[in-house]
């Protein structure tokens, strides 16, 4: 069994897949917080454009990813602030014009044909290099930074943005740097996981962990530990079955999802009917005040004993 | 059980003998005096009525002059004056679309002013910083956020204003504990808040403002569907807070069991100021515009609960 830990390209298609594992579920619990699962999906289409920009320029697509995704998120976070009415089809643009042009960018470079594309669009573990390593790690590096260290700060925005606003956080830069931080995880998942996937990554890993979960942090955690089980399994399965392994680990997850809210629906009822008895034990005294009151006449002295209990 | 006083308390409380209930109670019993008459004649811009608040004195902790506002075009706010000075405690009241909201939105900066000028603890808005200084208690949203959230970590959030990007000291949890009794969640730190009642999530969101210990708060619509259990206990956290010398500016839709509290009621109309002075006093309330109460005698049973809770 450990004897595919032999195989160098493995060893490194295993810590990518660590990386990946962390940092998609990370970030996706504050885009999925702020009902922007769709983010990573966009991110996703537009480092496209960058991956075929590395092959137009020589350059490795890891970082060219980063910074044209970097630069697609800072712009969907912008149209979010001011495009309120137009939001939706800017973004589509956006989606499909990251997709067109790294289909366009990849046929006109030397190297690049849309095969080289395939393995970025659903990852691959044969072609993650030593200097990709080098680079995810660092990237990965940044991304546990932000996401937890920040995690108060970046939990207090998504979960009510006024608010954090009037307590004079740094809403604005938090925004940017969570758009950016998305954006440089999409580029660390995408050898593994694939563009068209990453997504997936970000949010069932969460979906899941949210079923069984009463808090943020511990959402945070379990998806965390999710992420990590289903990207490292997927891989293995990708080595003995030779399939691209953004498809097995999504399809994992899913399954993790399915079976933890199966197992997870007992226990929300049990937990439904414990809420339910205690709010029948809060509001009883009411209709107990109400009904006395008409009913005594000196609604004054009954009334109020009642309510105080 | 009581909180310390915020950092700034020496100069927030100079004799604040707390007036717990401002001697209203009587005038809350049904069997009230002429109603509306009176609030009309005391009406003068700067009440100098109850001896038990620092009112015209004191300084002021939020001034708003001719502010104007407009939200997708349409005029909310139409040259709006409001001044609330330290230890106060001020009722926004209005109907409807009257634009109560928008001005105490326009106040925490979140609706920018067309036209005026804000200042708020003598600095003018655009200068100021000190958002510690402020609790914010935004309108209740029925929406939930999608990921689940204790109630502990939803009022630790409030607790930012203070620490910034620290990570959470011993205070700053012993503030959150505080918080949590003060509004009677304590038992409930753990649990979701998907799971609360509407009155418990409010509480939830008071908790959240107080846990910055602020000098100054602003609620928004504190009382909207608020169970009554849940109204005594934010009746008496606000009691608290008040004495201890908290500034309190709110919207209310009525004036309800908070009445013995408020010290002055400001009363907006289609975005302009229609009364500034003592709040409209029992079945007054009845009387404010637009202010449409539709059942026709079931408030016999409303009465003694007012009545009981803060006597």
């Amino acid at each position: 069994m450990l004897e595919i830990l032999d195989y160098a390209f493995m060893q490194r298609a295993l810590i990518a897949a660590v990386l990946v594992g962390i940092t998609a579920p990370a970030v996706g619990i504050y885009l999925v917080q702020r009902r922007q699962a769709i983010m990573g999906d966009g991110i996703g289409h537009v480092a496209l454009t960058g991956v075929a920009l590395g092959f137009l320029t020589g350059t490795n697509p890891v970082w060219t990813a980063v910074a044209v995704s970097a630069l697609g998120a800072i712009l969907m976070e912008l149209i979010r602030w001011y495009g309120k009415t137009r939001g939706d089809l800017a973004l589509a643009m956006l989606f499909y014009g990251g997709m067109a042009g790294g289909v366009l960018l990849i046929n006109l470079s030397p190297t690049g044909s849309n095969a080289n594309l395939t393995t970025y669009l659903f990852g691959s573990i044969t072609t993650v290099s030593r200097e990709d390593v080098t680079a995810i790690s660092c990237l990965a590096a940044f991304v546990v930074l932000i996401t937890l260290g920040l995690r108060r700060q970046l939990f207090a925005v998504c979960q009510d943005e006024e608010f954090a606003r009037v307590t004079g956080l740094p809403v604005r830069t938090l925004n940017l740097l969570l758009a950016i931080t998305a954006a440089v995880t999409v580029t660390v998942a995408m050898r593994v996981v694939g563009l068209l996937l990453v997504s997936a990554l970000m949010v069932v890993p969460v979906a899941a962990a949210q079923q069984a979960t009463r808090g943020f942090a511990m959402t945070l955690a379990l998806a965390v530990a999710i992420g990590v089980v289903v990207t490292l399994s997927g891989t293995v399965f990708s080595f003995y079955e030779d399939v691209p392994p953004g498809a097995s680990i999504v399809v994992l997850a899913i399954g993790v999802f399915a079976v933890i809210t199966a197992l997870a629906a007992p226990l929300a009822r049990r937990r439904a009917r414990r809420t339910a008895v205690a709010e029948e034990r809060c509001t009883l005294p009411l209709p107990g005040a109400r009904a006395a009151a008409p009913g005594t006449g000196s609604p004054g002295t009954g009334g109020p004993d009642d309510v105080l209990v | 059980m009581k909180p310390e006083p915020p950092a700034t308390a020496p100069a927030t409380a100079p004799g604040t003998v707390p007036g717990t209930v401002p001697g209203s109670a009587p005038g809350t019993a049904p069997t009230a005096e002429a109603p509306a008459a009176t609030s009309a004649e005391t009406s003068a811009e700067t009440p100098a009525e109850p001896p038990d608040e620092p009112s015209a004195e004191a300084p002021a902790v939020i001034s708003l002059r001719g502010a104007t506002a407009s939200l997708g075009g349409r005029p909310v706010l139409r040259g709006v004056d409001l001044t609330v000075r330290r230890g106060e405690v001020v009722a926004l009241l209005g109907a409807n679309g009257s634009g109560k909201s928008t001005a105490v939105r326009s106040v925490v900066g979140q609706v920018p002013l067309s036209g005026g000028e804000l200042r708020l603890f003598d600095t003018p808005s655009r200068r100021f910083r000190d958002w510690a200084r402020i609790g914010y208690v935004p309108q209740r949203t029925t929406a939930a956020s999608g990921v689940p959230a204790t109630v502990r970590e939803v009022v630790s959030s409030g607790r930012l204003a203070r620490r910034r990007l620290g990570p959470p000291r011993a205070a700053d949890r012993a503030a959150v504990r505080r918080a949590l009794e003060l509004v009677g969640m304590a038992d409930r730190a753990k649990d979701s808040v998907s799971a609360l009642s509407g009155g418990q999530h409010q509480r939830v969101l008071i908790a959240r403002a107080l846990a910055g210990e602020p000098e100054l708060l602003i609620m928004d619509e504190p009382m909207a569907g608020v169970d009554l259990a849940s109204q005594e206990i934010l009746a008496g956290t606000l009691r608290e807070q008040v004495a201890l010398g908290a500034t309190v500016l709110l919207v209310l839709h009525e004036l309800g069991p908070l009445e013995p509290l408020i010290d002055r009621a400001v009363v907006l109309r289609d975005g302009c100021v229609v009364h500034d002075g003592p709040p409209p006093k029992a079945v007054g309330q009845h009387a404010l515009p637009g202010h449409d109460h539709v059942h026709p005698h079931a408030a016999h049973d409303a009465e003694p609960i007012r009545t009981g809770l803060l006597t």
